[in-house]
């Protein structure tokens, strides 16, 4: 495990109430510059809720989340995107009329003040290009295939030049082929040095790209480790993984 | 004694707002259309009122069991052959289309019954009660309590009947309802034609108490807005909570202001409710 | 400059010309002509760019209306007083825009629908200020002649068109006009990727109005009288949906076409079966709506956009 570096992201005892529902509890977590970190858990645990009040989308109920310094629990969501948060979404939110093009060039251009038109459609064709778009950039968002549109959603989010980025379920409904393209693109975008937060259910991608793992369970956090330590735990096994998969793990070594 | 008078006041008028409001709340919640034209149906039920009884000499107690079929087939038919065609277009098609529906039928009133302002007078009057300084006309008595025999069978309606159970499914999950066999489009047009009679049976009610005119329709539109918005959407017991609580404030505001700002308090409170609580009083969330 | 965009600078250019060809018929037509397309264009700013189903047309211009008539019956030339209306207008409807714009669909439409009911209960009550129901009377903006009264105020109201045309050709290849599409196809990416969305709705809404108003300052001091179930009818928030629809949502060119065609279909229906008028002004609606949706709604969304690139 890398030594511990600067932090970027930090919420102390972050709770969220829905009426009575509590989807977050008392969560206290730190997150270091150039991490990945896996968030796994059971559905309705409350990972998207924790991106949600990061993002200002559903604000903390109570507690403080500090973002590279400051205070931004009251931070309204386009105001932490223009911070340098960014995420993809589990159901995938583009511009739907718009070409890929249009779609990457509104996130630059909206998430920078100072951003120009023409710079904002030069850096959408380099994001096009990284996620291998470049062929797809005039074509309707609409039209795109759902990989396609998971790799918009990442150019997006790209072009919004983050300091952290979530990402929600990116391999979620996608074959194994796009899976491992996928995951080769977390890793070259971990190798850029950008800090990520990411929801997975695929235990095997979370092994294979994520340095560290949290672990939701009805909205409190239950574990927080290096990975090997994180899945041989108990609680963690019995509220998620279950005991085939700890099983089937040992037997592995 | 006066804030007595205004209490039941506000009890009597509240009751007959549910019932003005009561057809557009379930044509809102379950087509999601703001359906325009149910003021002008409220005006056509006291014109079909006021008809019976100045010529044919049918009280309006009758009037009420031919009015309910005769809507019901209208509005019926109306959806059946026209709306049912826009259904799933936008907020702004379907709102225009009732719009233009409204403009007919508007038209038509003010063509063949001109704009004055007629009234339903019953012969003997039915006099008013008065109890220590309270004084409630009977007439209006009589009308919110027909008013809250409509509502509760409407209530009934849609509690108990199968297709009641139906237009319930359909509000709270269309798709789901298609899944399990209903036929959506026809219970549109079941909840429309129900809407539409709820609105002509309010009519009759309505002509005992109120002046006759095709340029009121618009305030009993406006009144059914206010009641929806402030109950909550699509549901028996909101129009009722939107339909007392509208007339308090009316009357409070009428007695604190004076009745000229009674109109203008309504639909502030209509706007700060939107923006503050959009789903009424007793509206759940998550519907838009 | 896109082509759609010139072609709608050429039609106005040619309605400037309409004094050549006929008395005061043509310019009470011509000036109805150019307010019509004042709403059109204005109303697609918030209705066609950004997608909400506003209903205060009919707001704007009654407050307008009557914030110039109220002027000029305090002395302030007619010019001063029309620019305090435009101002007034704006701001007054970017803090409205800023409150009523977190509501979506039905609930944004009733709210903006109810504003029409809530100002024209306003002027209604204050008497003193406004003449209450009693209508307020405008003194006459100079004493020239009635047809060169006409004159002039078919120029002033072609000259607010132009004004409106051109800003609202700006917004639409500027970045508010990309943000406010943006907004229109999904409101949630939209704040998600830094967009200020309650600002640019709360612009898009204060253009929307000011425009308006300043149309109905101009109608006010055109007209002499004003009462405010006139200016504050709710058909004129209906009008421009209508409009719109007709020529093309989202389209300056298209809803100018539409308001240009609307108004004529209202002259000719006017002029025939004046007792049934609206009625048949229904009916259109209803034969618009059911038998042309798409003609009317031809134009796709997204052309708007692919033009600006290629241009």
């Amino acid at each position: 495990m890398p030594e511990m570096q600067h932090e970027i992201l930090h919420l102390s005892n972050v709770s969220r109430n829905f009426g009575g529902l509590r989807a977050l509890r008392d969560v206290s977590i730190s997150v270091s510059k150039g991490e990945v970190l896996g968030l796994i858990g059971p559905n309705g645990a409350g990972k998207t809720t924790l991106v949600n009040t990061v993002c200002g989308v559903t604000p903390a109920s109570a507690g403080v989340v500090t973002f590279d310094g400051r205070d931004i629990t009251r931070v309204k969501t386009y105001q932490a995107a223009r911070l340098g948060l960014s995420r993809t979404f589990q159901i995938v939110q583009p511009f739907a009329e718009f070409s890929a093009l249009d779609n990457v060039a509104a996130a630059a251009l909206f998430s920078q003040p100072g951003e120009s038109w023409k710079s904002a459609r030069l850096e959408a064709r380099t994001h096009l290009a990284f996620v291998g778009l470049e062929a797809q950039a005039d074509q309707c968002a609409a039209t795109l295939t759902l990989a396609m549109r998971k790799r918009l959603e990442l150019a997006k989010a790209l072009a919004m030049k983050p300091k952290l980025l979530f990402l929600d379920e990116v391999n979620a409904g996608l074959n194994s082929i796009e899976v491992e393209r996928a995951t080769k693109l977390i890793h070259q975008l971990a190798a850029r040095g950008i800090t990520i937060v990411m929801i997975e259910h695929l235990m095997k991608v979370v092994l294979n790209v994520c340095t560290r793992i949290a672990v939701l369970h009805n909205g409190e956090l239950i574990a927080d480790g290096a990975p090997r330590d994180v899945i041989k735990n108990q609680a963690v096994v019995d509220a998620y993984l279950g005991q085939q998969y700890a099983q089937r793990n040992a037997a592995r070594g | 004694m006066l804030a007595v008078q205004v209490l039941i006041n506000a009890l009597v008028l509240g009751c007959l707002y549910a019932c003005i409001a009561i057809g557009f709340s379930l044509v809102w919640g379950v087509l999601n259309v703001i359906n325009l034209i149910h003021g002008s149906f409220i005006v056509l039920g006291a014109y079909l009122a006021w008809g019976a009884y100045q010529w044919a000499h049918i009280s309006p107690w009758y009037a009420l069991l031919f009015a309910a079929p005769l809507f019901f087939g209208f509005g019926y038919l109306l959806q059946r052959l026209l709306l049912n065609r826009v259904i799933s277009a936008p907020v702004l098609v379907t709102l225009t289309l009732t719009f233009g529906l409204d403009l007919i039928l508007n038209n038509a009133m003010i063509y063949y019954f001109k704009a004055d302002y007629r009234k339903l007078t019953l012969s003997p009057p039915t006099g008013s009660i008065s109890l220590f300084d309270v004084v409630v006309p009977v007439d209006r008595l009589i009308a919110t309590a027909s008013a809250l025999a409509l509502t509760g069978l409407l209530y009934l309606l849609l509690r108990r009947s199968k297709v009641g159970r139906a237009i319930v499914a359909v509000r709270l999950d269309r798709d789901a309802a298609v899944l399990m066999g209903v036929d959506v489009k026809s219970i549109y047009a079941v909840a429309f034609g129900l809407g539409a009679a709820l609105a002509g049976c309010a009519g009759v009610l309505m002509a005992l108490i109120f002046p006759i005119s095709p340029l009121t329709s618009s305030a009993y539109l406006g009144k059914a807005f206010v009641v929806c918005v402030l109950g909550g959407l699509g549901s028996v017991s909101g129009a009722l909570a939107g339909g007392l609580l509208l007339a308090l404030v009316e009357g409070i505001g009428s007695v604190y202001l004076g009745p000229a700002h009674a109109t203008t308090l309504s639909f502030v409170l209509l706007i700060v409710f939107l923006v503050a609580r959009p789903q009424g009083l007793l509206g759940r969330k998550g519907f838009e | 400059m896109t082509r759609a965009n010139f072609a709608l600078l050429i039609l106005i250019v040619i309605v400037a010309s309409l004094p050549l060809f006929g008395g005061a018929y043509a310019l009470r037509v011509g000036t109805l002509a150019c307010m019509y397309a004042i709403f059109a264009l204005s109303w697609n700013v918030v209705g066609g760019f950004a997608g909400y189903p506003s209903f205060a047309t009919a707001a704007s211009f009654g407050l307008g209306a009557y914030v110039t008539g109220i002027l000029l019956n305090n002395g302030v030339p007619l010019p001063a007083a029309l620019a305090g209306t435009f101002i007034a207008l704006f701001l007054g409807a970017v803090a409205l825009g800023a409150v009523l714009l977190r509501l979506r669909g039905h609930y944004f439409a009733i709210a903006s629908l109810s504003l029409v009911e809530v100002f024209r209960e306003l002027i209604n009550n204050a008497t003193d200020l406004t003449g209450g129901g009693m209508g307020l009377n405008i003194p006459l903006a100079s004493s020239s002649g009635i047809l060169a009264d006409a004159m002039f105020f078919f120029y002033a109201m072609w000259g607010l068109l132009v004004l409106t045309a051109l800003v609202v050709i700006v917004v639409s290849v500027s970045k508010l006009g990309f943000g406010l599409s943006c907004i229109r196809q999904n409101e949630t990416a939209a704040n998600m990727v830094g967009l200020n969305t309650t600002l640019y709705k709360s612009i898009a809404f204060g253009l929307s109005a000011c425009f308006v108003g300043t149309a109905g300052g101009l109608y006010a001091a055109w007209v002499h009288y004003i009462d405010p179930s006139d200016v504050f009818d709710i058909l004129y928030s209906v009008k421009p949906i209508v409009m719109a629809l007709m020529g093309g949502l989202g389209s300056p060119l298209g809803v100018v076409c539409g308001a240009f065609l609307y108004l004529g279909l209202e002259e000719v229906v006017w002029r025939n079966y004046i007792q049934i008028h609206s009625g048949v002004l229904g009916v259109l609606i209803i034969v618009l709506l059911l038998f042309l949706p798409h003609g009317l709604i031809s134009l796709r969304w997204a052309m708007v956009w692919r033009k600006v690139k290629h241009a």
